[in-house]
């Protein structure tokens, strides 16, 4: 259970966040959303203690502020780039993580394995792509087992491509049953990865709902994943972009944006024109 | 998934971790290399010079070869250790890397001595690396060398460039990028090794400044401190610094030696503990 209340944050006497309120249930999954200078970063760094604050943060019963130790021990953080430690091996990086929070060896090469990391392990940080140094990161957050995992902004730096697989990721992550705080500015993948949405604006709460009443109320576009037949993708895409809809391919279908409020269009000019749908996915 | 109550208080795993990254990557870099080279190249350098049968500064032998290696230290060693210092925080503040560091049960304590432990080791090994080359040759030249005072010199430019790390440390807690705190590091050098030391000697000749006042001016500049710690140490007195040598033999008489580490000693301490002290209050990464 992560409680906040009535959190301030103030860099000399400008407020960045302002009286904050946010009470997250073990194994739930919550999106801080809105745009940059919202204070969403601002609250993550609260929370683990990398800055001073007003008002009152705990992590399972530990004042984040006496204990930040302990709260930071069940929390793995990843931040939104790694390129701080471009010199490093990718190898010596986990190493180091672990290290840090008393961790063995052993783990570092449980979590290479479980993210795949393997082939890259002779690898430094610089030559890694940015889908996998988005991975290495998630893999150090690992490192602990946490209970607990906080993403600044985990895909604002990735191309379609490997933010499709980090979101794919972090779903896992999400089914694995531990606390998710995500802070985003995509409203897609915020519909893919919590059950609830706190939007901020200039350091305030202004709503709190699931992502689809979010979505809703401001009128949002959503992405349609359609999973189409064996090689009938680029005839998918070539018909939804005569339709006048933004397509791209993925490794399974085609993702269209739509508006929130009439996903049904896409699909049936698909249907009208022939191609075969084998499934849906609707990501916000 | 996993939780333990960890202990507040600062932890040795966590600071030696960090030491040993610090070290590792300062070794790693190439800019390390070159003070390195640069420092070893003209220790080198100056023992030749120093090496002929001539006088000089009234030194002979061994002497000369140590009175040249001082002159270089209390130029490139302050330099070295300002620098590494003040590139240290405030580098890892502008690039992220403090705010992942703790990001970990780590406390800005243990991350501040950490750094500090690791960057200090690295300038171990410079100053071992120079005074190796210097002294190897020494060897190789069949000058008769009084190991004991030749190690004792090692040590004493190691606590200075340790003294300038926490300075470079205290420069970096107040500065915004890195930029400013290697600025205001080469800055203090200047102050230290040049003004401290030609200024002083205008200061003291247009104001007839007493004796006693010129000694006390030197013991509280670290570059001074070491200088005149390595004079005693290699020529037993500090008859050649005039005056102000023969004052302070007089005046401190076998407590001078003592003395003179104690301030450098001071140096290493106040200005790392004030570092600690204003890195451990910020309110931000």
């Amino acid at each position: 259970m992560i409680s906040v209340h009535d959190l301030t944050k103030r860099y000399r006497s400008r407020a960045v966040v302002s009286e904050f309120d946010m009470d997250v249930a073990s194994g739930e999954s919550v999106a801080l959303w809105g745009p940059n200078g919202a204070g969403k970063t601002t609250v993550v760094r609260c929370i683990l203690g990398l800055v001073t604050y007003e008002g009152t943060i705990s992590v399972h019963g530990h004042d984040a502020r006496t204990r930040g130790k302990t709260v930071r021990s069940m929390i793995g953080y990843v931040p939104q780039e790694l390129s701080f430690y471009d010199d490093m091996g990718t190898i010596e990086l986990l190493d180091y993580s672990a290290g840090l929070r008393g961790i063995g060896a052993d783990r570092v090469d449980e979590v290479v394995a479980t993210m795949d990391l393997a082939e890259h392990s002779g690898k430094r940080v610089r030559e890694l792509s940015g889908g996998l140094k988005q991975r290495l990161g998630i893999a150090a957050a690992l490192l602990p087992d946490p209970p607990i995992l906080l993403l600044d902004e985990p895909t604002s730096n990735l191309d379609a491509a490997a933010r499709d697989g980090a979101v794919r990721l972090l779903e896992g992550l999400r089914h694995e049953g531990r606390t998710l705080i995500v802070t985003s500015h995509h409203m897609e993948e915020v519909g893919m990865l919590v059950d609830r949405v706190i939007a901020m604006e200039e350091g305030r709460k202004t709503t709190e709902c699931a992502p689809m009443e979010l979505a809703e109320a401001l009128g949002l576009r959503a992405w349609l994943h359609v999973i189409t037949s064996n090689g009938a993708t680029n005839r998918a895409l070539t018909i939804l972009a005569d339709a006048g809809f933004q397509a791209r391919a993925n490794s399974r279908g085609v993702l269209v944006e739509v508006s929130a409020q009439s996903k049904g269009r896409a699909v049936a000019v698909l249907h009208e024109a022939g191609v075969e749908i084998e499934d849906l996915e609707v990501w916000r | 998934m996993t939780t333990t109550v960890l202990s507040e208080r600062p932890q040795l795993g966590p600071i030696t971790t960090i030491a040993r990254k610090e070290l590792r990557s300062t070794l790693s870099g190439r800019w390390f290399w070159l003070w390195t080279a640069a420092f070893a190249g003209l220790a080198a350098v100056l023992v030749t010079v120093a090496l002929p049968s001539s006088e000089i500064a009234g030194y002979t032998g061994f002497g000369r070869t140590a009175a040249s290696l001082v002159t270089l230290v209390q130029i490139i060693i302050p330099l070295m250790g300002l620098t590494l210092g003040a590139l240290s925080i405030a580098g890892q503040r502008e690039s992220g890397a403090l705010r992942f560091l703790l990001s970990h049960p780590v406390s800005r304590t243990e991350a501040f001595w950490g750094t500090f432990l690791g960057l200090g080791a690295s300038l171990a090994v410079a100053t071992a690396a120079g005074f190796g080359v210097a002294g190897a040759m020494t060897v190789v030249a069949g000058v008769a060398t009084d190991t004991s005072t030749f190690l004792w010199i090692t040590l004493l430019s190691w606590l200075l460039a340790v003294a300038m790390l926490g300075v470079g440390m205290l420069i970096s807690t107040f500065t915004a990028t890195s930029r400013a705190a290697l600025g205001g590091s080469i800055f203090v050098w200047l102050v230290l090794v040049f003004l401290g030391d030609l200024g002083l000697m205008g200061t003291a000749a247009a104001t007839r400044m007493p004796v006693s006042a010129l000694l006390a001016t030197a013991l509280v500049n670290p570059v001074e401190a070491f200088r005149l710690a390595a004079l005693t140490a290699f020529s037993g007195s500090l008859d050649v610094l005039g005056p102000a040598g023969t004052y302070a033999i007089d005046t401190l008489g076998d407590a001078l030696s003592a003395t003179l580490v104690v301030a450098l000693a001071a140096w290493v301490v106040v200005p790392a503990v004030l570092a600690w002290l204003r890195f451990r209050g910020r309110s931000d990464v």
